[in-house]
């Protein structure tokens, strides 16, 4: 310590100013110089607010109805006048999935706050906390962690769907069920991180600063130990993100998730897998749009490990 | 290491039966009842209605309704299939075998991809081999286990026409005939849900063996003049298999996730497809035992990770 502790404090500063005109870097500045690093992370990015932006402002521009059938035209292959080609019913599946996509990635980023608000709550309660809540907090994160997800998230919509359809109408009652189910589901992760980051956090200096003081415990966390926590929580929710689009496919695929006349990506698969032999093209859009969702999902999430990461030199 | 087993165990129990109370509260707080459909039939006078009710004891308070399910339960009483008219539990239990046989293979199937790709990925760390497998491993785990199916499909059974896409439980050949069937319809399933746990673990493996081999006791081997090979093998592996076998473990109910998405497209007769079935026919005691099998699968597959992790790891002890 004494050594980086300048002999003449009053005249160090006078020469130091001018000679070093220091650019102060912002955290996140910082963090997104290290993002670039990552060549296939920023292509992953790009790739996904290009499909975003398709499916935000496409249905703008591509005018034709999901709905509008056509029974001269069924199961036809991409053509000029439908790009992604045709359904058995001769409706255009690139409109369709313009409009499925709104709902497939809202789900998405809707069911990953919920989790991160439930996994980041309880985490910090219970990493703040010692003994008995501690204790139960972890006691049901590790119950959640060995519930049989997906065939839970099954039977959860099998029991509510009429009850929210009729309360809420099919399209918000449907969402509201898989965003709560998927995201009541996906917290675990994100809760064990929070109370492992808080463990080693609350011991560290500046927080004992803070505390000798006079912070109260809200402002402890608030203040000081949670946005230090908050890099791996980021990495932890895009990766959520990913999880909840996968897994709202995978009950509209399964014929659980959303009807018939709210074509996401997982529901056009369900309908198309019965006409694959005839019709492949209306299977392969849809499912090449989900995983090139998740993969570029992916590929973010691994670029902002490595960036915000400070430990890690890049 | 009996005692170990027995701890454990006991463990176990209270979390099985948090699952149960998770499983009933669900199932009660959800609106309609097996019998909500007889109300709207004209032909059941009310008070035959009512008198049904109480019998089954649907009025009773709900922690009372819970004790009486989990007595029966216990005493292997699991209900009756309204489809499928037998009991419970022989339905369940002639379809457990397929289900485990399918999810067995494609674990070791994901193992057999993981463990070398991973261990020698990280031998050698941003080589040619390890940045083409990094990148494999990512675009396998973000391919959902539906689409990669539907690729299958399409790829060996429609377009090559080599291999069956519904798998059958009764095939009519006999002898060799009926194991190389057999071998042909299990392939694609297998394969799905291997190749898509395979991606993910070799992650795992990489990591976990890149934080032991540069530890200082494997630079002593290799300066006893032990072979590469012999590093590798019996130093670094075996240490770095122990966070593999938790996070595997972990990853538990993700495959059996897999499992009920994967039987449902080829058809395989395991307990997904029957889970998928009663709840299209809102055939409530299946859907309820099903939902409990899996959960007992989960929690018996974590129990042998716990043995596993003792046996890997000679520091924790078995008391």
């Amino acid at each position: 310590m004494a050594g980086s502790t300048p002999a003449s404090a009053t005249a160090e500063p006078l020469v130091q100013t001018p000679a070093r005109p220091r650019r102060s870097v912002s955290p996140w500045a910082e963090a997104w110089r290290r993002f670039k690093r990552h060549r296939l992370a920023v292509l992953g990015l790009v790739v996904l607010v290009l499909m975003i932006l398709l499916v935000a402002f496409g249905p703008l521009v591509w005018r034709v109805q999901i709905n509008d059938i056509d029974f001269s035209a069924r199961l036809n292959t991409p053509t000029a006048h439908h790009p992604f080609g045709t359904d058995d019913l001769g409706q255009d599946v690139f409109a369709r999935m313009l409009y499925g996509g709104r709902i497939s990635l809202a789900v998405g980023v809707s069911a990953m706050l919920m989790a991160m608000v439930v996994g980041v709550t309880i985490g910090a309660i219970a990493g703040i906390s010692r003994g008995a809540i501690d204790a139960a907090l972890m006691w049901v994160t590790d119950l959640f962690l060995s519930l049989p997800l997906l065939p839970l998230l099954l039977v959860l919509t099998y029991l509510f769907r009429d009850a929210l359809k009729n309360a809420f109408g099919p399209e918000i009652g449907v969402f509201m069920l898989v965003v709560v189910v998927i995201g009541a589901f996906g917290w675990m992760s994100v809760a064990r991180l929070v109370r492992a980051q808080f463990f080693s956090l609350r011991e560290k200096e500046f927080v004992e600063a803070a505390r000798a003081l006079g912070a109260s415990v809200p402002r402890q966390v608030t203040r000081h130990i949670l946005p230090n926590a908050l890099g791996p929580v980021i990495v932890a929710g895009t990766i959520n993100v990913a999880a909840a689009i996968i897994l709202e496919s995978t009950l509209s695929f399964l014929g659980l998730g959303f009807p018939p006349d709210i074509p996401t990506w997982g529901r056009i698969l369900f309908d198309s897998k019965e006409y694959l032999d005839i019709a492949p093209h209306w299977a392969l859009f849809p499912g090449t749009a989900i995983f090139l969702t998740v993969l570029c999902i992916n590929f973010v999430g691994d670029g902002l490990r490595d960036a915000l990461d400070p430990r890690k030199v890049l | 290491m009996g005692q170990y087993l027995l701890r454990r165990l006991l463990i176990a129990v209270p979390s099985l039966l948090g699952i149960s109370i998770v499983l009933f509260t669900v199932l009660a707080l959800a609106p309609g009842d097996p019998f909500s459909e007889m109300a709207l039939n004209p032909n059941i006078p009310p008070e035959v209605q009512a008198a049904l009710r109480k019998h089954f004891g649907l009025d009773d308070p709900i922690w009372q309704r819970y004790f009486r399910w989990l007595v029966a339960m216990l005493h292997g009483d699991w209900g009756f299939s309204f489809i499928s008219r037998v009991d419970v539990d022989t339905l369940i239990l002639s379809r457990v075998p397929v289900t485990l046989a399918v999810i067995g293979a494609s674990q070791v199937l994901a193992l057999l991809i993981a463990l070398p790709v991973g261990i020698y990925s990280a031998a050698r760390p941003y080589s040619w081999f390890d940045r083409i497998a990094s990148t494999l491993a990512l675009i396998g785990f973000s391919l959902p286990t539906f689409f990669t199916g539907l690729l299958l499909i399409l790829l060996f059974s429609i377009k090559l026409d080599w291999l069956p896409f519904v798998y059958r439980a009764d095939l009519s050949a006999t002898g060799w005939a009926w194991w190389v069937e057999q071998f042909k319809q299990s392939i694609m399933p297998i394969t799905v849900l291997g190749l898509f746990q395979g991606a993910g673990w070799t992650r795992y493996v990489r990591s976990a063996t890149l934080d032991v081999i540069r530890l200082d006791y494997v630079t002593t081997a290799r300066s006893k003049g032990l072979r590469e090979r012999a590093v590798i093998v019996k130093h670094v592996a075996r240490n770095a298999m122990i966070p593999v076998v938790t996070l595997v473990a972990l990853t538990m109910p993700q495959v059996f996730g897999g499992a009920v998405v994967t039987e449902q497209i080829f058809r395989v007769p395991g307990i997904g497809s029957l889970l998928i079935d009663a709840i299209q026919r809102n055939d409530t005691p299946v859907v309820m035992a099903v939902t409990f099998v899996f959960a007992c699968l989960v929690i018996a597959f974590n129990l042998l990770a716990d043995l596993l992790y003792g046996w890997l790891d000679p520091r924790i002890s078995y008391r």
